[in-house]
């Protein structure tokens, strides 16, 4: 049987930040590479549901870094990895908010980049051992 | 385009902090799920009590 301290051994060996830049990433991914199904399957439905809800309710997806607040939510979005990648290739989200539910649709497509970045700090300090 | 009214969008957003916040501050299921259900019940609460007091500071 494995000990704690043969356990704390393993968990520092090969590349830790994988399960940090997956979860990053991909929402959800670096806790299912380290076999954290359930967890990772309602960090992943929570943070892609939210971000879909903020790019249904036509919140704007920042792209630029005009001013401190623009610079803060570009910053937020790019939490959010390939889904702020691939949303903005495609051209989704709002360019200017028109409506009261697109200032909605943008804090929360903020929030759950900001929430990704937890979930994706999270899957590194379970790959390290500081978290069990 | 999905319009949501100003309560619906604070319960979806309560709901999907609070599920994050659960799972990644706690260690055990069933502590998540009792810190999951406290962040909840804060942010909803919060948003009531605060929209109390605007209402009676805008009359």
């Amino acid at each position: 049987m494995a000990n704690p301290q043969d356990k704390k051994k393993d968990a520092g060996s090969g590349f830790v930040y994988l399960p940090l830049i997956a979860g990053w990433l991909i929402p959800g991914a670096g806790h299912f590479l380290l076999r954290k199904w359930g967890r990772g399957a309602l960090l992943a439905a929570s943070i892609v549901g939210m971000f879909s809800i903020g790019i249904a309710m036509q919140g704007k997806l920042y792209s630029s870094a005009k001013d401190i607040l623009e610079m803060l939510g570009l910053a937020g979005d790019l939490g959010n990895g390939l889904l702020y990648l691939v949303s903005r290739a495609a051209g989704l989200g709002a360019d200017q908010i028109t409506i009261t539910t697109g200032d909605y649709g943008t804090r929360f497509i903020v929030v759950a980049g900001l929430l990704n970045v937890i979930a994706a700090v999270d899957a590194h300090n379970l790959r390290t051992g500081r978290k069990t | 385009m999905f319009r949501p009214s100003h309560f619906a969008a604070v319960v979806l957003f309560a709901l999907f902090a609070s599920v994050v916040f659960g799972i990644t501050q706690r260690d055990t299921p069933l502590r998540m799920l009792r810190y999951g259900l406290y962040c909840f019940v804060l942010f909803v609460g919060a948003a009531i009590a605060l929209s109390w007091i605007m209402y009676f500071i805008a009359r």
